[in-house]
């Protein structure tokens, strides 16, 4: 769900704002200004994000196209929270340095190229640029050692970055960190055909692995809309959820083993292959979901699951969010074990995608207020059909589905899929957007939409989609989804985007175990600095 | 007046096939199967004209084994309003097809016949000719547009052929095969597939139809394309030269 209206509260708000999902804190108020007084001052500035003031960020000033009415705002709130200044501890880029790169990678794979060097500095939402003047290609873990151990003694900061489709700015730098890609990282080293397990480089692309894993009969168990570009070793730094989360169960689970490398240079071999492994603290755990904070994934061993040929997606409406839940509910009681993705996308979101997309069609022929995608995955074509059927006419006699279709082939199937993965595609054509991922009860979810369409108004557009299997809804406001026990950020991660934010969703006691957490292994701060974990904790 | 949709069930299109270790043909254990392509354009066409008034009835017919009837279930879904499904062990080639819709055709009298251009399984495009030829009925073949005269009795058909565009009229009974930009084949919507539940598929043998299936072709041996070889880099224009001339021979 996008709010192409962006707002911010003052700094004096995040701080006093902090509330624990179990307790309020009991020396702050819990203030709810109103919504009016976070509204931003945009100023539509053509195209292309142009500025080079990395603190303003949050301010939005990259616009995209304009949002027909939608151009100036009155200003009402200040942004001084979101300034984040360039840490002086740090230090500079110096010819010394880049000749030991030089040497320890060979010329080919040190790029100073400045066409290559801004597109690795920009993120893929066109949101956030950094001004690295250089970029890595390790080839192997022993250079990803070289590398650290080196920028560690020098005190040069630097940013992992894998396929760079993060949606929170957490993969490109902030300043000018060293670019770290591990994009040549990219073989698969092993594949057990018995139980599953494949052990791979970080830098593998997940569709490749995909395609790799099909000709042996398996599937990755994770799916996103970026698998065309991201890395393996990304999804396990970001703890990537996707569409197949609520068959598969997240990272946390399919990721038997991991292989990185700490800010001092340590190589921590953790790549186990195997399902059970009660030896000690499992600190994988620690790097899933870290976003390259705590050490630079090189290695991943992941279980995956056999391939089962019988697939049916089913692309259905639904009168109002009440029926959308009820259906989730009766779906997993109804298909159980089949059931592989369930997600949802509002009368908005499919209109922003007919509009901005090519080739794409409303599979049911009458508009209507919210649309959900059923897939199930099992193993005998015709039973999993008339149990799909059978369970989709029961809904309809019952009034939970107004219209739906079934897709009869593959090419079909593709196309509805298109439609749910398309909104992030279309979101970014239509310009000024700010997207962001959270995750509710299920019962609450599409409450904030509605509320935020009561007091926007006309000002913008407002829209909810997502994986409503898991609970999660994208975007929100973070102190709504506080109030209602929700996670400020289900799957994207908090990157720089939201960094200063985690207080909305863990508590101060917890915040602080994790800032010890990371002082220990990364002492010097050099690993994705200004990310993650509030700048206010590493401020010199 | 009827019309006679033949369908045919198919590996999906978007599926990766394999040939079958013993290379008698392409593995179709676990694989997803689908209409045929083509035949669901037919089948579109077939119901708008129906819904235009120039139709009465639309019955689609598979031939195969008893796992036909989910295509016709689909066909059905679509709007079709009975299925025919003819048994048969095993796959037929195209002129043994062509016989059993002939003998259908006798039986079930459509005006018109239409079916996709080819399978995409076999690629054989000739079931469409052969029907019409065993007829003695006209035929329009890769029809990328249909319009119907019912005074006339005709049909004013589109054909898409290397040079452009032919457009031909024939008169009715006639054979039609889709070609495909023809049309966008519908979906199966929830309310049509639970109307399709009652609608019937009625079992024929190849003795009710009175067809000799004997073949006078047999199919020997099923293999893959030969790999895409990687190309060479040559190091100088010379060395090309020399490659050109004594290797691919073509200077």
């Amino acid at each position: 769900m996008m709010m192409i209206h962006r707002w911010r509260r003052s700094g004096e708000f995040v701080r006093s704002a902090c509330k624990s999902l179990s307790s309020l804190r009991p020396e702050h108020n819990s203030m709810s200004p109103p919504v009016s007084g976070f509204v931003n001052r945009y100023e539509s500035k053509g195209k292309t994000f142009q500025s080079n003031a990395w603190n303003d960020h949050n301010r939005e000033l990259d616009l995209g196209r304009n949002l027909g009415m939608m151009q100036q705002y009155k200003s009402f709130g200040s942004s001084s929270a979101s300034k984040v200044q360039r840490n002086p501890l740090f230090s500079s880029l110096e010819p010394k340095d880049v000749s030991y790169f030089k040497e320890i990678l060979g010329d080919k794979h040190v790029i100073e190229d400045e066409e290559r060097l801004e597109t690795a500095n920009t993120d893929w939402m066109h949101k956030y640029r950094g001004s690295s003047k250089l970029m890595l290609l390790p080839k192997n873990t022993e250079e990803v050692s070289q590398i650290l151990k080196y920028c560690d003694s020098r005190s040069l900061a630097v940013v992992p970055q894998g396929g760079n489709t993060g949606l929170v700015g957490g993969s490109v730098p902030v300043f000018d960190e060293v670019i770290i890609n591990v994009g040549l990282m990219n073989k698969v080293l092993s594949f057990d055909e018995v139980s599953g397990v494949l052990v791979c480089e970080a830098g593998c692309i997940l569709e490749n692995l995909a395609t790799f894993l099909d000709t042996k009969g398996f599937v990755m168990p994770l799916d996103l809309g970026a698998k065309g570009s991201c890395h393996i070793g990304g999804n396990v730094s970001t703890n990537a959820g996707g569409l197949r989360l609520i068959r598969y169960g997240s990272l946390h689970g399919t990721v038997l083993g991991l292989e990185a490398v700490t800010a001092n240079g340590n190589v921590l071999d953790m790549l186990g292959t195997l399902r059970k492994d009660n030896t000690g603290y499992d600190l994988k755990h620690l790097f899933i979901g870290s976003e390259g904070s705590l050490g630079i994934v090189t290695k991943v061993s992941i279980l995956t699951q056999p391939k089962m040929s019988s697939v049916n997606l089913a692309f259905i409406a639904c009168k109002d969010f009440l029926s959308c839940q009820k259906l989730l509910v009766e779906a997993k009681r109804n298909l159980g074990e089949i059931l592989s993705a369930f997600e949802f996308l509002d009368n908005n979101s499919m209109d922003l995608v007919l509009n901005h997309l090519d080739g794409v069609r409303n599979p049911v022929s009458s508009s209507e207020n919210f649309y959900i995608l059923i897939e199930t995955t099992g193993s005998g074509e015709t039973y999993d059909r008339e149990k799909l059927e059978a369970f989709l006419l029961k809904s309809l006699e019952q009034g939970l589905v107004s219209d739906g279709v079934i897709a009869q082939d593959i090419n079909q199937a593709s196309s509805f899929w298109r439609i749910r993965e398309g909104i992030t595609e279309a979101l970014q054509k239509a310009g000024a957007c700010y997207k962001y991922d959270l995750s509710l009860p299920v019962e609450e979810i599409y409450n904030i939409v509605n509320d935020l369409r009561g007091r926007l108004g006309d000002l913008a557009n407002v829209m909810g989609y997502g994986h409503l299997g898991d609970g999660l809804i994208e975007p929100y406001v973070y102190e709504w989804t506080s109030k209602h026990r929700g996670s400020i950020s289900a799957e994207h991660g908090l990157g720089v985007m939201k960094a200063n934010e985690i207080f909305y969703s863990k508590s101060p006691e917890t915040v602080a175990l994790m800032v010890s957490i990371k002082k220990l292994l990364d002492p010097k701060g050099i690993l994705n600095p200004y990310k993650v974990l509030p700048h206010s904790f590493f401020s010199p | 007046m009827k019309i006679l949709v033949a369908v045919k069930r198919v590996v999906d299109y978007a599926v990766k096939i394999r040939v079958k270790p013993d290379k008698t043909g392409v593995d179709t254990q676990n694989v997803k199967m689908s209409m045929n392509p083509f035949c669901e354009i037919a089948l579109e066409e077939a119901l708008r004209i129906k819904e235009a008034g120039f139709a009465k009835e639309v019955v689609a017919v598979s031939i195969g084994p008893s796992q036909c009837v989910d295509t016709l279930r689909t066909g059905l879904a679509m709007g079709a309003d009975r299925g025919i499904h003819v048994e048969a062990s095993y796959s037929f080639l195209p002129l043994t097809i062509a016989k059993i819709l002939k003998s259908l055709a006798d039986v079930e009298n459509p005006g018109l016949i239409f079916l996709g251009k080819q399978a995409i399984d076999d690629d054989c495009n000739q079931t469409g000719q052969m029907v019409a030829a065993l007829l003695g009925w006209p035929q329009a073949t890769f029809a990328s547009k249909v319009v119907l005269d019912k005074d006339k009795q005709s049909a004013t058909v589109d054909r898409e052929v290397d040079e452009g565009l032919e457009t031909l009229s024939v008169d009715l009974p006639a054979v039609i095969t889709t070609d495909l930009r023809l049309n966008q084949p519908r979906y199966a919507t929830l309310p049509n597939i639970m109307k399709a539940k009652s609608k019937p598929i009625k079992k024929m043998t190849l003795e009710d139809l009175k067809v000799d299936i004997k073949s006078d072709i047999e199919i020997v041996e099923v293999t893959e394309p030969p790999k895409r070889k990687s190309g060479v880099i040559v190091s100088s224009v010379d060395e090309l030269i020399y490659k050109l001339k004594n290797e691919a021979h073509v200077v």
